[in-house]
């Protein structure tokens, strides 16, 4: 969406491949897909389950039982979706519908590709259409197509068939990749400090009730609870509280190791920010040493804190900060 | 199965929302919920430092902000440390788990909240990511496709249709108008269909809120309300994830909450469901077997405003508010989370009349 106008912003994209292992029958169900084989599981009920699960979803009995059951079916509900959205079956208008498989008890979801809604009904005939690529992966299903089967709705002939040669090379896990995109908006506090960074000022926010000052301000006080109202400006300069040795790079980091990340508390600040100190020789970093910010070359951060040549602050001024 | 008797009487003593909005690009999450956390601080005279047990529901994915419930956190002032807990669904679980804690005697006031926010996101999107990941999150089917294919199994059994889908958004945006936090108060056109067979209108608004409650055990609930909201029963219970196994058009577990509650016992007078879309509402009414006599949704409900996450939290906070004023001697509150109405939680909310 785009934001109101006057208002920061920024695009964020959080995406992660999951890794996930698969249990005994959603391994073969899965497997069973790339070799263009269905599979169900059987309950001790007797029901046979597609897609199959490894606990039975009634009497969480564990089920290992499987069967083979059709390629055709029968649509049990269906919706007709206008606009697909990314990701999803089909870019072209399609039905989401619920399909019973011949010999299944219940109902797989999945697209149907089919001219218009017109052409759609519960009841309707369907059977499936591969992907040409399968990896083992529900989308090894391209997709359902209707399927005339001569006039008749119902495939009585189909019989679930036990299922007892394995797969070679079974799988054995899948990847599933997920992208979500959102545009960022950090709100009044942190839009105000956004705003003064970009004048290369640092400006915290005092809390009415216990007049700390919060650098940066995430707009409410956490002892108090209350909203900070007054913008108070800190700095330039600050006094390192404590700090560490950084020996191990992050990946696309691309400031060389050992350098020195540091709490450093800005003068007038009720409590210290993170940066990285530089402009001096990391075994030389110390508890009270007075740092100046060093800013990004756009100057809209400060990029580091470099020695400022004073005298190192005196412990008492600082030890509420640690 | 029979209700569950609690043994301690807990009663909703205050609750606050915020305006549902479409955007909230000027607010962070914790500026937006702060201001109902103080509302129900104000209507009680407390302060956070006499809450008991804080509990709040929310989700990281709506807005892409991790650990966004510990920043929404500074909202209530958590320090010196308090007894603290969070659920990451809709905060109606975090009110069922604040209301086991004052069960259990350890505390006897708490604080309860919960926010969405939709905007930053596509909502239709980040909820197929809380789908079964093997079979149903790589087909990313959106929440209102799952909704659809669930009103279509009701137009096939003859439960509804369009018109009487229509009428019940028409319903409950009429009745929205009076609600001066909603986002869609007054009726409107049903609109294109989005996923057929639901239009526009039988869909819920996408938005930003918070809303909160404070809960309050025995003679400490009489001091802080008039007319507190006692908790008579509440229960939740959950259903299989894959739609294909479940009968669509019922709602077994709604039902059994309900009856563990003690929903049938007497009649009620008020239902808030947490139905937001409009054919759920027809699953709802018919697996608690609700009446002409019934009066449902009269906030508008989840399609007048449904901030994710917060709905219903709302819904029993709606219901309390009623007994407050009141509106209602008993009501049901429902809430649920999950595709198509997955799992559900009923409770029981009664005023006393004094003489």
């Amino acid at each position: 969406m785009t934001p109101l106008p006057g208002t920061l912003s920024a695009p964020l994209v959080v995406e992660f491949p999951f890794t996930r292992s698969l249990g005994p029958v959603q391994s073969a169900f899965l497997t069973g897909l790339r070799e263009r084989t269905l599979l169900g599981v059987r309950t001790q009920a007797g029901e046979v389950l597609v897609p199959p699960v490894e606990y039975d979803p009634a009497t969480a009995d564990e089920l290992r039982d499987l069967v083979e059951v059709g390629a055709t079916g029968t649509v049990t509900t269906w919706a007709w979706n206008p606009e697909p959205r990314r990701g999803q079956p089909l870019a072209t208008p399609f039905a989401w519908v619920l399909v019973r498989l011949d010999g299944a008890d219940t109902a797989l979801l999945h697209a149907l590709d089919a001219p218009s809604p017109e052409a759609v009904r519960t009841g309707l005939r369907v059977r499936i259409r591969w992907a040409a690529e399968r990896s083992g992966a529900i989308t090894d299903i391209a997709c359902f197509e209707p399927y005339d089967s001569g006039g008749s709705d119902s495939d009585p002939a189909a019989e679930p068939v036990p299922h007892t040669v394995a797969f070679e090379d079974p799988v054995t896990g899948i990847v599933a990749p997920a992208r979500l995109d959102y545009t960022y908006s950090p709100g009044r506090a942190q839009t105000r400090y956004l705003h003064a960074l970009t004048e290369r000022r640092t400006v915290g926010e005092r809390c009415p009730s216990c007049a700390k000052v919060y650098v940066p301000p995430r707009g409410a006080c956490p002892t108090c609870g209350v909203a900070t109202t007054d913008q108070v400006e800190v700095g330039p300069r600050g006094t390192v509280t404590t700090f560490c040795i950084v020996n191990i790079k992050a990946r696309n980091a691309e400031i060389e190791v050992p350098y020195v990340y540091a709490h450093i508390a800005l003068d007038g600040a009720g409590l210290a920010l993170h940066g990285r100190i530089a402009g001096i020789p990391y075994d030389q970093v110390r508890m009270g040493l007075r740092v100046e910010p060093v800013w990004s070359e756009d100057g809209r951060y400060p990029d580091h804190y470099r020695p400022a040549g004073e005298p190192d602050a005196d412990y008492d001024t600082y030890k509420e900060l640690l | 199965m029979t209700p569950h008797r609690p043994g301690r009487e807990v009663a909703i003593v205050a609750f606050a929302q915020s305006d549902h909005r479409r955007r909230t690009d000027d607010l962070s999450e914790v500026e937006m919920v702060m201001p109902v956390l103080h509302e129900v601080l104000r209507q009680t005279g407390l302060r956070t430092s006499d809450i008991g047990f804080t509990c709040s529901g929310s989700s990281d994915y709506l807005a892409g902000r991790a650990f966004s419930f510990t920043m929404a956190l500074d909202g209530v002032g958590a320090w010196p440390p308090i007894s603290e807990s969070h659920v990451e669904t809709d905060g109606a679980w975090a009110l069922y788990e604040a209301w086991v804690k004052l069960l259990t005697g350890e505390a006897d006031t708490a604080l309860v909240y919960a926010y969405g926010k939709s905007s930053p996101g596509s909502v239709r999107d980040v909820l197929t990511r809380q789908l079964d990941p093997y079979y149903l999150a790589p087909l990313w089917p959106d929440s209102v496709a799952l909704a659809a294919l669930q009103a279509q199994a009701l137009v096939d059994a003859g439960d509804t249709d369009e018109p009487a889908l229509a009428a019940i958004a028409g319903r409950s945006r009429a009745d929205a108008a009076a609600n001066p936090h909603a986002q869609l108060p007054g009726a409107r056109p049903q609109g294109e269909y989005v996923v057929r067979p639901l239009r526009t209108g039988d869909c819920p608004p996408i938005g930003d809120g918070a809303a909160a409650v404070i809960l309050a055990a025995g003679d400490r609930a009489r001091e802080l309300c008039a007319r507190p909201a006692w908790i008579r029963g509440m229960d939740h219970r959950i259903e299989a994830h894959s739609l294909g196994v479940r009968d669509l058009t019922d709602s077994p577990s709604t039902r059994l909450a309900a009856e563990r509650a003690g929903a049938f016992e007497r009649p009620v007078d008020t239902a808030e469901l947490h139905a937001p879309f409009t054919s759920q509402e027809v699953v709802l009414a018919k697996a608690l077997g609700l009446d002409d006599t019934v009066r449902i949704n009269p906030s508008g409900g989840a399609l007048a405003a449904n901030p994710v996450m917060a709905a219903g939290l709302i819904r029993l906070g709606e219901a309390a508010a009623r007994v407050h004023r009141g509106d209602s001697d008993r009501a049901l509150a429902h809430a649920t989370s999950g595709p198509c109405l997955q799992q559900n939680l009923v409770a029981v909310l009664e005023g006393e009349n004094r003489a």
